[in-house]
């Protein structure tokens, strides 16, 4: 039989038990919607947490120090092709060779130093953090109160919430306050400073003091440093936190060098144009003599993380599908049963066991179908009503929507292709069995 | 139109068991019998005599435990199942006493069944059917579902249905068995029509007096074996 003749009479046969059919693909559709709605969160929340983080930065970033010769944390270091290379200092050269490499974005220092704010006469020693200006765009500024900086070189001051209420319990007052940020600045000596054992060169502390306003307060802490050593709580511009010359834990190590006065950063950050380029860069820096790592392996590991977690979710999405397709095999055995004489009247007529076993495969398969179809669209529905709930909980608590669901196409088609796959595997049976059919049995049957 | 010297089927020491719990049934028995193309052959017996098994096998619904079964020749004993639905589709039309139109169908659709079945082009289906149905004379009732239609209706509906895919056997299955006298009398009429035309027909019926007005040739059954064989006289 051709394949539009199987189709009109198995549409005819599926009208005929309108009711028990639509029960039937009403089963499949909540199996399809279970599927397609579990598969939506795991989605949607890899989405949300790719997105979050790779508006961190951290995930296009190579974080750059100057090769250290000594053992670090976690015993000897494996042997690295890249070790040969004669280190190199870390200082404004190599910043510039390091932006000019292919798919480099931007370079800066990671610059925080300690120091002591003044606020309405009381002191309040703090760490203070420099924050480039293109930090503007990362996520850890959503939702902050008051405004990011307004210049590169502003005088002025984000908080971070913790310092914000060590400074007042009325944390929104402080907008607009001055605050007097007091910290140590290290300035060059002469060379033939320090008398006749001296190597020349050096440099002193002095203190310093610098009046800033504030004009944000950050719940998120965007300066935390790895491990949350070494938190940021003062936040000001970079290009502000590297003019006021503050004294940092290298400044030891720039002494006993031969060019003490030459100064070079603790470490560098390199925001590269594309996760893609990311390996490229940091292999390319190390050839330059320096120490560079990335979270690329993080991202990794986050994505295999989501992997397991979307296979689960599928799992016991696919679980209620598993037990609508019992509901089809259950209605194709009924409708054998209903249609055993029809069956027989068809092969009298000159149908092949074939033929009859195409008729109940295309009736499981339209049942797959339309399952899949309007399984997929209350999957969408449910993924809607997931997304309002988050989103009415989250303005309660005063934070931005976001999105927790998503039904990518790759999705809908898969979801589709799975119900038809489990419908007609549904039907092996069934079908089988009506082929199986004796005519001359059936036709004697009442 | 007279039988011709062709032989339209013929059966050789065809024998069909049946298992019956612990009992095996022989429903024929050795059976052995030519017929000759464009004869109308009636197949008589009481309940059980195996006339039923025998047009069964001679249509290709069931296959004989042993013994051949050649229609124009071709051996259905042998044949693949795929190839004794071709058999049924192409060379022979049935009709049942039940009449077994399907009931949500249209005249119509019931009689294009089989032209579905056989893969007829759709533009050809239409005159082919249309055919069929002035054959038996229900051209107005194309529209009806079988409900709608009286028990002689249903059975004519039945022979368009099995004469539709121009076969050049018809077998015939208690064919009045479910209809009031004068009606089976318009039924059997027609079926000589379709006799005459050059069709060969085999009945089975139980009704010997009707047999005997219609029929060239009248086989007696008992018992799965044929105990007489003669033209009418």
């Amino acid at each position: 039989m051709k394949v539009r003749d199987l189709a009109e009479l198995a549409g005819r046969n599926l009208r005929e038990a309108v009711l028990r059919n639509s029960l039937t693909t009403l089963g499949i559709a909540v199996g399809v919607a279970s599927l397609v709605a579990m598969l939506s969160l795991g989605v949607g929340l890899q989405n949300l947490a790719s997105e979050r983080l790779s508006r961190t930065g951290l995930f296009d970033a190579v974080f750059v120090t100057p090769r250290a010769n000594f053992e670090g944390f976690g015993g000897p270091r494996q042997a690295n092709p890249a070790a040969a290379v004669t280190a190199q200092p870390l200082d404004e050269d190599a910043r510039s060779k390091i932006a000019a490499l292919a798919n480099v974005g931007e370079v800066y220092p990671e610059i925080r130093f300690p120091t002591e704010i003044h606020y309405e006469g009381n002191p309040y020693p703090t760490i203070v953090a420099g924050v480039p200006a293109s930090a503007r765009g990362d996520g850890a500024f959503d939702g902050m109160k008051g405004a990011f900086f307004s210049g590169p070189s502003a005088d002025e001051a984000i908080l971070q919430i913790d310092l914000a209420r060590q400074l007042s319990s009325q944390t929104d007052s402080l907008l607009g306050k001055e605050i007097v940020l007091r910290y140590a600045e290290r300035q060059p000596l002469p060379a033939d400073s320090g008398g006749g054992k001296s190597a020349g060169g050096g440099f002193s502390i002095v203190p310093r003091e610098e009046k800033l306003r504030i004009i944000g307060i950050v719940e998120t802490e965007p300066a935390a440093g790895f491990g949350g050593f070494g938190r940021g709580r003062l936040l000001i511009p970079l290009q502000v936190a590297e003019t006021l010359r503050a004294a940092q834990s290298n400044d030891l190590r720039d002494l006993l060098r031969d060019t003490p006065t030459r100064r070079t950063y603790e470490s560098l950050t390199v925001r590269v144009k594309g996760t893609s380029n990311v390996k490229a860069v940091e292999d390319a820096i190390k050839q330059m003599g320096f120490g560079a790592f990335s979270l690329l392996d993080a991202s990794r590991n986050l994505s295999i993380v989501f992997a397991v977690f979307d296979l689960f979710l599928g799992i016991f999405g696919s679980l209620a599908l598993v037990v609508a397709s019992l509901g089809i095999i259950n209605t194709l055995v009924m409708a054998i049963l209903e249609r055993r004489r029809e069956i027989g009247v068809l092969k009298a007529l000159g149908a092949a066991d074939r033929d009859v076993r195409r008729l109940f495969f295309v009736e499981a398969g339209v049942m797959g179908t339309l399952g899949g179809i309007f399984g997929v669209f209350i999957g969408w529905l449910i993924g809607r009503a997931i997304n309002f709930g988050t989103n009415v909980y989250l303005s309660r608590q005063n934070l931005p929507a976001i999105k927790v669901t998503a039904v990518p196409w790759w999705m809908v088609a898969a979801a589709i292709a799975f119900s038809i796959a489990v419908s007609l595997a549904a039907g092996i049976y069934p079908a089988s069995r009506a082929a199986r059919l004796d005519p001359v049995e059936a036709l004697r049957y009442e | 139109m007279a039988a011709t010297d062709k032989l339209a089927i013929r059966v050789e020491h065809v024998t069909r068991n049946y298992q019956m719990g612990s009992t095996l049934v022989r429903a024929a028995d050795d059976v052995s019998l030519d017929i000759r193309a464009g004869e109308f052959v009636a197949l008589l017996g009481s309940s059980g005599s195996g006339k039923s098994t025998l047009l069964n096998l001679i249509a290709g619904l069931d296959r004989p435990t042993s013994g051949a079964i050649f229609a124009h020749d071709r051996n259905l004993a042998e044949m693949s199942s795929e190839d004794l639905a071709k058999h049924r589709s192409h060379t022979v039309g049935i009709v049942f006493q039940a009449f077994n139109l399907l009931p949500r169908m249209t005249l119509e659709e019931n009689v294009e069944l089989p032209l579905r079945l056989a893969e007829v082009e759709r533009n050809e289906r239409t005159a082919r059917v249309r055919e069929a149905v002035e054959r038996v004379r229900l051209s107005a009732r194309l529209t009806h579902r079988p409900t709608e239609l009286s028990g002689g209706e249903q059975q004519r509906a039945a022979l368009a249905r099995a004469l539709v895919n121009r076969p050049t056997i018809l077998l015939a299955d208690e064919p009045t068995g479910n209809l009031d006298s004068a009606t089976g009398d318009e039924i059997m009429a027609l079926l000589r029509e379709i006799n005459e035309s050059g069709m060969t027909i085999v009945m089975v019926t139980h009704e010997q007096p009707r047999a005997e007005r219609f029929a060239h040739r009248m086989i007696l059954m008992k018992d799965g074996k044929i105990v007489s064989d003669g033209d009418r006289a």
